[in-house]
């Protein structure tokens, strides 16, 4: 179980790595050029042989990548910051602006030897539905920065996936930061997700989010076969508090399997639980 | 017993293990560590397809020379691990494939170079034809109840083994108040040591030998099985077990691998490597357990049992592993599926089966751990159409202990025990009436709280008498042990049976200590080497404490009689009258005393000082050992626990874990201890998240650790646990063999205790794992069964 030979460039800019990325002379047509950051996902992808980049480009290194800035009302994290300092919070450099939800997402993300190397960007990029980012940016709207080779592009996360492991990413390009809102002192969520162990990917992720200062009422249903579904609007996310509205919802998503169903209605109504009895 | 009251030395204490020191600081060394120069690493084709008729294998154009297959192995032969049971039929398995590929992961080819992913990149090189066949993935049509391909075409069937054991039950069927039936599945798992399998081999041509590191539990089996597949003598064979990480039977075989490195070694005069990856190891290489019931129980309408009645099946995959055979498992089954209990009848039908899967091994509990499932969750079966607790139902069916020994339905001779106090001391410890009323409780929507019990008894050691019937190519008999004295008065003891796990290193110089006074830190034990060991038929089958413990002490006390007769010169007193105590020789008379380092300095250095008659072998003997009577110590346990079931998410905690254990007088309570909670993290394993399935085409669906899921340490409680201590009557210390029994009773217990949560809302689960899932839809099926009655209800 070895990865098949490839080239490896680490990087110390992003402007670096955008070259690199670039086919060069003597590159197959169809060589594969590959950004990485953490290689939680890719590693193994590469080892079982199912990932063949020609040449992989580390992003890991790359100051403007691990900086994380408030600007406004957003917060921008770069693509290479571990999901390790998003726990660890104001004392990795990585305020919470999310009344504790961004920490406590990553403190539940596979194991801490994962959470050290693992980055929130290189899970966005991977766009493994059962990962946790996937459906809590999507559960906050939040905007992805792309870096390309004529500059810096901006995507909102509802139209950053085509389908599972499929993004807005072209070749050349690079997930650059991810900026999620900065909740008011009104916000409420809930998250739960529900797997076999801790440590292990989701088999259903539910999310809400209330604020009413930004104007805000969001819920996702996650870790199904496809991608997040959303909901949105004050209405139509308290509606989901009844069970045949879910399985509307769950219909629509082509979610037949009893069992799933199940799995998927339990964690949206405990998380209506988290609301319900979390302190205003 | 508390810690206080166990002896600081000897047989009994409770000492760390010697061995830990070099484990915890990474110094041990494991095939993986082993470099040698000129090291070639090995890759090998698999078979992509589980069952297909091999067509042409193409090596890439310039590196014939560094792939192989069965046609360039001349000469080799394929393992072939017969039975002597009245119609067993043989497999051939090729160490590379032949003709027709049996499962997935199956060897085609091999492929060396100078790194394992250079070999990995030649191997997907190679090009194979295989023209697919069905493949045969369920057990029960493999046996004929359904059509089935044929795994093996000279067969006419796929069963390997078909026994019966007979009993009349004529009567009580037509008659027994009491009959409850039920389809018992365990799923098939992967054994997962942290350490997998793997190989380094040199030709060394001074010695004109082969020198194969191996990671392996029995060296001396894996150099008479190399020896019979590659036709050398096996004097020219050295078999090492280095350090090993583990092995619960995964390393009780011969592989393929084994004899490919070994050829190749020879072929090539380099030394050549193979380690196994966790992809092969959950794919490729063998599995274990997949067994399926049906079963019925007669009792009488006070839950007191009348007979078993049983089909059993044992899907024993595509080959017969040597040297333990495709039919231990099955044939176990038959004599060993009355448990613990007493009954007037029992009849039992058993089949190993061929399966396009790979070979199942015996893992840690054998068949035990199905057997107990099926036998444990009857008895829950029984006690509730009785109408009796499940305490009751097995306090009434238990062996007692005044029947001790006791010989049961089908022959077991349970040397000695209290059965019924094991179970009553765990229930009590548990505390039954608190969880009742929780449970009756119902505090909290979605969670149900139910608690489970379980018990066995646990064969163990058992030797020449029990083996020889099967008739495979090893049949344990005496065990040996070779003690030496170093000059310094070092003991060295030399084993044939392998430590991985078992802390042998601590409790043999122990057992060394009780009976020559030396201090356990002057003991060092040397094993897992054929060149260095006497020949012995390995770790297996919760042997050791016994066998080796029984030879160590026989060979301590030969010794200690030589070092007596050296005393006695030296001391100048009778030598039967010196006491061994601390390190040396007592003269109780004078109050004089030698050292063993004395003692040796004086045979070794001095012998001028020998009195004549001096034994001239002087402080080296071999001493042989067998039980005074060798059809097995029989430990047992208790296990009950109380488990919270989440109605919702499927989902099972266990809230409590209480075992009560008697393995007899235990060599080191400690080590006891660590092994009843490994195990009891593995039955974790069986009861609730190992399984491997298979799809319609006998593809493997959890080819990695993200899909086969391993208990970890959130999934592990922390266990109470209650030691009894019956002696055996037949062995050195009274000790018994208890190294598998953590593994045996957690599925049924735990199982018992989803059950009894759910026992109000409908739902008996039959088939572990339990997952989510299956108790999920369980619980689907039992809500449309009632909405059912009801329609039916209202319609009538």
């Amino acid at each position: 179980m070895k990865a098949a030979p490839f080239a490896y460039d680490a990087c110390d800019s992003t402007t670096q790595a955008l070259a690199l990325l670039q086919p060069r002379a003597g590159d197959a047509d169809d060589a594969l050029l590959l950004p990485c950051s953490g290689t939680q996902s890719l590693g193994p992808m590469l080892n079982l042989r199912l990932s063949r980049p020609a040449r992989l480009v580390d992003l890991s290194r790359i100051p403007a990548l691990n900086a994380v800035t408030r600007q406004g009302g957003r917060l921008r994290i770069g693509a290479a910051v571990t999901h390790a300092r998003i726990e660890d919070g104001d004392a990795a450099g990585v305020p919470d602006v999310t009344r504790g939800l961004l920490p406590q997402v990553a403190a539940h993300i596979a194991y801490r030897a994962v959470r050290n190397r693992g980055t929130v960007g290189g899970s966005l990029a991977h766009g493994d539905p059962a990962g946790d980012w996937v459906s809590v940016m999507t559960l906050l709207d939040a905007q992805l920065l792309i870096a390309g080779p004529s500059g810096e592009r901006r995507v909102a996360s509802s139209g950053f996936y085509a389908g599972p492991y499929t993004t807005a990413l072209q070749a050349g390009e690079i997930l650059a930061a991810v900026e999620v809102p900065v909740f008011s002192d009104r916000a409420r969520w809930a998250y739960r997700k529900l797997c076999r162990k801790p440590g292990e990917l989701a088999d259903a992720i539910a999310g809400l989010w209330f604020d009413p200062a930004l104007g805000v009422a969001r819920a996702v249903l996650g870790a199904p076969d496809g991608m997040p579904h959303t909901v949105s609007g004050e209405a139509a996310v308290q509606a989901l508090r009844d069970p045949v509205a879910v399985g509307l919802q769950l219909d629509a998503l082509h979610i037949t399997d009893p069992v799933q169903r199940g799995w998927h209605q339990a964690m949206l109504r405990r998380a209506w639980l988290d609301i319900d009895t979390a302190s205003p | 017993m508390k810690p206080n009251d166990l002896p600081l030395h000897g047989v009994g204490a409770a000492l760390q293990r010697k061995e830990d020191e070099r484990f915890l600081h990474g110094r041990g060394q494991y095939v993986a560590d082993i470099r040698l120069p000129g090291l070639l690493d090995v890759a090998f084709v698999r078979s992509p397809l589980a069952h297909g008729r091999l067509g042409a294998i193409t090596k890439p154009a310039g590196f014939e020379d560094a792939v192989y297959t069965m046609d360039d192995l001349v000469g080799v032969r394929p393992i072939r691990a017969v039975s002597g049971l009245p119609g067993f039929k043989p497999s051939d398995q090729w160490p590379l494939a032949r003709g027709k590929v049996r499962q997935v992961g199956e060897t085609i080819a091999m492929c060396v170079a100078a790194s394992r992913a250079l070999a990995e990149d030649l191997a997907e090189q190679v090009q194979v034809e295989i023209e697919a066949l069905p493949a045969v993935v369920d057990m029960l049509a493999a046996r004929g109840l359904a059509p089935a391909a044929l795994v093996h075409d000279d067969w006419g069937d796929n069963v390997f083994l078909h026994t019966h054991v007979r009993g009349d039950l004529a009567a009580i069927k037509a008659s027994a108040p009491i009959q409850v039936r039920r389809h018992i599945r365990t799923a098939r798992q992967s054994m997962a040591p942290m350490e997998g399998r793997g190989v380094v081999c040199q030709w060394d041509s001074r010695l004109d030998q082969l020198v194969m590191h191996t990671a392996a539990q029995m060296p001396h089996i894996n150099r008479a099985g190399l020896s019979e597949c590659l036709g050398i003598d096996q004097g020219r064979i050295r078999v090492i077990a280095p350090d090993v990480g583990g092995g619960f039977g995964y390393k009780g075989i011969l592989l393929p691998e084994e004899i490919c490195l070994a050829w190749l070694a020879m072929k090539l005069q380099r030394p050549v490597r193979w380690i196994e990856d966790r992809g092969e190891q959950l794919t490729a290489n063998a599995n274990c357990r997949e067994h399926d019931y049906d079963i019925t129980l007669y009792a009488e309408s006070d839950g007191r049992l009348l007979a078993v009645d049983c089909d059993a099946t044992v899907d024993s995959g595509a080959y017969s592993s040597y040297p333990f055979s495709a039919c231990l498992e099955a044939a176990q089954v038959g004599s060993i599926l009355p448990g613990p209990y007493k009954m007037a009848a029992y009849d039992c039908r058993t089949w190993s089966v061929a399966t396009n899967k790979p070979p199942i091994l015996p893992y840690r509990g054998v068949a035990r751990t199905g057997v107990c499932f099926a036998i444990e969750l009857m008895m829950d079966a029984v006690a509730r159409a009785a109408g009796i607790t499940p305490q009751a139902v097995r306090l009434a069916n238990l062996v007692q202990p005044q029947e001790m020994p006791y010989d049961n339905i089908t022959g077991k001779h349970f040397d000695s025990g209290d059965y019924p106090q094991a179970l009553n001391r765990a229930v009590e410890a548990l505390d039954l009436p608190k969880w009742r009323a929780r449970q009756a409780a119902g505090n909290e929507p979605h969670i149900r709280i139910g608690v489970g019990h379980s018990i066995y008894c646990e064969q163990a050691a058992h030797g020449t008498s029990i083996y020889h019937g099967w008739g495979i190519p090893m049949v344990p008999g005496y065990e040996a042990c070779h003690a030496r004295l170093t000059p310094d008065g070092v003991l060295e003891l030399r084993i044939g049976a392998h430590s991985h796990g078992q802390g042998m290193e601590t409790t043999l110089a122990q057992v060394a200590n009780s009976v020559l006074g030396i201090d356990e830190q002057r003991v060092r034990l040397v094993h897992g080497d054929t060149a260095m060991s006497p020949y012995s038929t390995g770790t297996w089958g919760s042997r050791c404490a016994v066998m080796s413990g029984g030879a160590v002490a026989a060979a301590c006390q030969a010794l200690l009689e030589r070092v007596q007769a050296i005393a006695a010169a030296l001391l100048n007193a009778p030598a039967a009258t010196l006491r061994a105590v601390d390190g040396g020789l007592t003269d109780p008379a004078s109050g004089r005393r030698v050292t063993l380092a004395e003692v040796a300095h004086a045979w070794y250095r001095q012998p001028q000082r020998m009195p004549a008659d001096v034994h001239p072998a002087g402080l080296e003997v071999t001493a042989g050992y067998k039980a005074q009577r060798d059809t097995g110590t029989f430990s047992y346990a208790a296990h009950a626990c109380a488990v919270a079931v989440d109605t919702e998410l499927g989902t099972v905690q266990i809230l409590d874990y209480v075992i009560c254990e008697d393995g007899g007088v235990l060599l080191n309570p400690l080590i006891a201890d660590g092994q009843v909670l490994g195990g009891l993290a593995q039955g974790i394993g069986s009861a609730l998240y190992e399984e491997m399935p298979f799809d319609a085409d006998g593809q493997p669906l959890a080819p990695t650790l993200a899909d086969y899921l391993l208990p970890g340490a959130t999934e592990v409680p922390m266990a109470r646990l209650d030691h009894m201590e019956t002696p055996s009557p037949y062995t050195a210390f009274g000790q018994k063999g208890i190294g598998e029994g953590g593994a045996i009773a957690p599925p049924a217990a735990i199982v018992n205790a989803i059950n009894d949560a759910l026992a109000a809302l409908g739902v008996e689960i039959t088939e572990c794992p339990a997952s989510p899932r299956r108790i999920l839809q369980a619980l689907q099926r039992a809500r449309a069964a009632r909405a059912g009655l009801a329609q039916a209800a209202v319609s009538a």
